[in-house]
């Protein structure tokens, strides 16, 4: 934890230097242009990576009755055997966190001198989880303004929906509040949880603590030490059309801002953060449930029942091996003991 | 057993907090009770592992091959590059923890290294050090750890503490599936030599006699002709099964631990006196006398040979599709894998009841049904005569086994059944039933004898949901479709929940059942006395 921590102390201290220094230039345009190139290339090449090993066997996990019998009522999409009804599972797993929400916690309690376990329903990680990523989805979606000239309707829209409280003046996004609650109670739970401390690597807290100094300097930048929001739309959409423009004159919070972003984007692909991609590509929850019914095929499978190549113990041996023993019990042989 | 602690002594002894060093530092302990047997050096040599040898666990020196590491790593290399589902298990997992309070193994001993998430990474540590660029530069900083002889000790300890249940990728929001991983180091520890004698025996026995428990074709012939003894005693009806027969409908097969092993045994006879009545023209076979598995639980290799024998059986015999017995990780490799491994089963027919002309379309491509889909169908289309009253004193709850929950899906059809041949039935508490089933504690090949107490322990969950039925509501009896749990089970639930009974689908079933030309019942197929014995007609009148 304490590593992690000095890693994100020590980013912000480049960026404010950066910008200190006078390397605007540097931190402004080069950096976030290459973290954008190496976000791209490394998300595509872990996808192509994981994509080059195949899937020999059909494993989903099963959550739900099978289709068997036309009287029994299968369940859809917890044991779904069409595609449609993956895409369903699919959908929920990724845009709802299903696995998440069946989360319980098992407590072990003691009930008239026995020792017992009792389980609880438990949501707070689901709902958490959900604040935290559909904020960051929002906010991304609204940070496209900055990358796109005239900002179309759709994101006007969000933006309406997010500040509808009118609180403050720049409004206030309730995503910004949503994604610090969600990341406040990530750690928190991480550092509380005597199970989730023994689990956590370096990795671990460095992800979080990147994502709360995103968010934290982005805050302040928006409602704390402003910024000059037309220069830095000028400085975006030069990135964006690949014509950079310089940012000299903007605010060091914009310099440190974008340095945690551009970590944030290269780390990205090389991390636990790739379960992004990751999740669509999950044998137990995207294949059918049909394994009975639809063969699935195995391109490394090394041989066929009858291949002579096959190297189980076939009949023929068998019967060798206990011919005699067999006549004389009376079981059928395919070839007779010699007389 | 003698040795054995109370079961409040037992989990009074389980540590309340973690250790205080990281996971990393700590070692894992070997003292008799923690670790299973090795397997056999002439065993492992017969299923061609080449590096077979002589060692012991508790040994300082597991006598390693010399290029070990060369081995691990490529083992590794190879699984990575045929399994996407490792390489995306490996580098998806976020710790959130969902997965943490969900495995047995964890709820039973507090054992920081038996939550899904900490044993995936004893070897997703290894994993970064070999083959990301960040575990490769920045080491521990990274999560990453060298590969040393410890951490083969710490896989065995651990890799043999998974009963792959899949429980944990139900909760885990990638779906991370640990049973994968467990699998796969187990091949790895195999490609060093290393494996354990309760899983390899069985699997090498089942090799060469078709069956785990290394039973000859003639002897178990025999064995089942004592059951057809035992069977004519009980309904006065004399059954001489068919073996080995070419030109039969149908084959039957079922876990080898139901001809043999107490309460299974009583399930077969069950369904013998079913296909009696019934009528089925089936076979069975002695070749292809194992449902079960016992190679899927450490290898995907070894897995398919044993399974090929299935196939192979059914189109020697000529048979038009296979039934299946009542077993759980047999029905995994059926249902997930069979196919895949030695389909196309062109030779076989899609299943059609022979009784009540039900096609099972969900069995078109593996071609075979299972035991209770079957029986259902009967019941449904009222085939068969039932006298559920003869199971009067039983009050049934039924436990989920982890295979044909997670991996199949097979809920509702045993339920239908149990509740028509038996008339008190509870189910046990929410979050460890259906989907959310808890294992027995004792799968994937570890009802090893030497390792009771971590069966008991792994086993807890289960039986404290027992416990809340038996207490509440005078559950006396506990039902399943599982060959590994009605051995598994009796010994845990006499230790944890005395008082209650546990038998499979097909011995309630039997008990219920009435056959034409039978004596009235006076005794279940335990030949113990019924409660409520058949009225006798002669008497009557
Ligand atoms: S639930 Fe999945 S992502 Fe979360 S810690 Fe467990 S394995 Fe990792
Ligand atoms: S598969 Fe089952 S036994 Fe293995 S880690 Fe997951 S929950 Fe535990």
């Amino acid at each position: 934890m304490t590593i992690a921590f000095a890693a994100t102390l020590l980013i912000l201290f480049v960026g404010w230097a950066g910008s200190a220094l006078g390397l605007q230039y540097l931190f402004g345009v080069i950096l976030p242009l290459v973290a954008g190139a190496v976000f791209i290339i490394g998300f595509v090449w872990k996808l192509v990576r994981w994509a080059k090993s195949p899937v020999p066997f059909a494993i989903p996990t099963v959550a739900g009755q099978q289709r068997s019998l036309d009287w029994i009522k299968p369940s859809r999409l917890e044991c779904p055997w069409t595609t449609p009804a993956v895409l369903v599972r699919m959908l929920l797993e990724v845009f709802a966190f299903r696995s998440l929400f069946r989360n319980t916690r098992a407590e072990r309690t003691v009930i008239d001198g026995t020792p017992r376990v009792t389980y609880f329903s438990n949501k707070w990680l689901w709902l958490f989880a959900l604040l935290f990523h559909y904020g960051m989805l929002v906010i991304i979606i609204r940070h496209a303004r900055f990358f796109l000239d005239p900002v179309p309707a759709c994101i006007a829209v969000v933006e309406f929906v997010d500040g509808v409280f009118q609180i403050g003046a720049p409004r206030f996004y309730l995503t910004d509040a949503f994604i610090l609650a969600g990341l406040a109670f990530l750690l928190l739970r991480r550092v509380v949880s005597e199970r989730l401390r023994y689990i956590s690597l370096p990795a671990d807290w460095f992800a979080l603590f990147l994502l709360i100094a995103i968010a934290v300097s982005g805050i302040l930048m928006r409602y704390v030490c402003k910024v000059d929001i037309n220069q830095v739309k000028e400085v975006i959409m030069g990135l964006a059309t690949l014509h950079p423009v310089s940012p000299t004159g903007i605010g060091s919070i914009f310099f440190i801002h974008v340095t945690f972003v551009s970590v944030l984007l290269i780390y990205f692909p090389f991390s636990k953060l790739m379960h992004m991609g990751g999740v669509f590509m999950s044998p137990t929850r995207n294949m059918k449930c049909n394994t009975r019914q639809e063969r699935h095929v195995n391109p490394w499978n090394p041989w066929a029942i009858d291949d002579p190549q096959a190297n189980y113990h076939k009949y023929a041996e068998y019967e060798d091996d206990y011919r005699d023993a067999m006549v004389e019990a009376g079981l059928p042989v395919d070839k007779q003991p010699e007389a | 057993m003698a040795k054995m602690p109370t079961p409040e002594e037992l989990l009074a002894a389980t540590p309340a907090s973690f250790p205080k060093e990281g996971w990393m530092d700590t070692k894992p302990d070997f003292h008799p009770g923690s670790y299973c047997y090795p397997a056999k050096t002439d065993a492992l040599q017969k299923l061609g592992f080449e590096n077979a040898h002589e060692w012991a666990p508790q040994e300082e020196d597991w006598n390693l091959p010399e290029n070990w590491e060369e081995i691990i790593y490529n083992s590794l290399k190879d699984a990575l590059e045929k399994h996407r589902s490792l390489k995306l298990f490996m580098d998806c997992c976020v710790r959130c923890g969902a997965c943490a309070d969900k495995c047995h193994f964890f709820i039973g001993t507090n054992d920081p290294k038996n939550m899904p998430v900490l044993r995936a990474e004893l070897l997703r540590s290894v994993y970064r050090k070999d083959f990301t660029t960040a575990g490769r530069l920045l080491g521990k900083y990274a999560g990453a750890r060298k590969l040393d002889p410890e951490v083969i000790k710490e896989w065995f300890i651990y890799f043999y503490q998974c009963t792959e249940c899949r429980r944990c990728s139900l909760f885990c929001p990638y779906g991370i599936d640990t049973a994968e991983i467990t699998v796969i180091v187990r091949q790895m520890l195999l490609d060093l030599g290393l494996g354990i004698n309760w899983i390899m025996n069985s699997v090498k026995d089942c090799n060469e006699t078709g069956n785990h428990l290394g039973i000859k074709p003639h002897s178990m012939k025999e064995i089942v002709e004592f059951l057809c003894d035992d069977i004519e005693t009980i309904t006065g009806i004399r059954i001489d099964p068919p073996w080995n027969e070419k030109g039969h409908e149908v084959v039957f097969i079922t876990p080898s631990g139901d001809y043999f092993a107490d309460p299974g045994v009583y399930t077969f006879m069950g369904y013998l006196m079913l296909f009696h009545e019934i009528g089925l023209d089936y076979t069975l076979s002695t070749y292809a006398s194992e449902g079960g598995n016992f190679g899927s639980f450490v290898s995907f290799d070894v897995a398919k040979r044993l399974n090929a024998k299935m196939y192979a059986e059914a189109k020697r015999l000529g048979a038009k599709w296979i039934l299946g017995g009542e077993c759980g990780h047999m029905w995994r490799v059926v249902n997930q894998y069979m196919a895949t491994y030695n389909g196309p089963a062109d030779f076989l027919e899609t299943p059609v009841s022979p009784i009540t002309g039900t096609v099972f379309h969900n069995a078109a491509a593996t071609k075979m049904v299972h035991i209770a889909e079957f029986t259902a169908d009967l019941i449904k289309h009222n085939k068969l005569n039932l006298r559920p009253e003869r199971n009067n004193h039983i009050i049934t709850t039924w436990h989920d086994s982890c295979n044909p929950s997670r991996a199949m899906g097979i809920l509702e059809e045993p339920r239908y059944v149990l509740k028509n041949v038996c008339n008190n039935f509870v189910e046990m508490p929410e979050h460890t039933i259906r989907e959310e089933t808890f294992c027995c504690g004792s799968g994937s090949g570890l009802n090893a004898e030497e390792i009771m107490d971590q069966r008991l322990r792994g086993g807890f969950p289960r039986a404290n949901a027992l416990r809340y039925v038996h207490d509440h509501n005078d559950v006396n009896w506990m039902a399943c479709m599982c060959a590994l749990d009605r051995a598994a089970l009796p010994p845990l639930v006499d230790y944890w929940v005395p008082g209650v009974t546990v038998s499979g689908l097909h011995e309630l079933v039997a008990n219920a059942l009435v056959m034409k030309g039978e004596i009235p019942r006076t005794m279940d197929l335990r030949q113990e006395d019924l409660p409520f014995p058949d009225e006798d007609p002669a008497e009557e009148a």
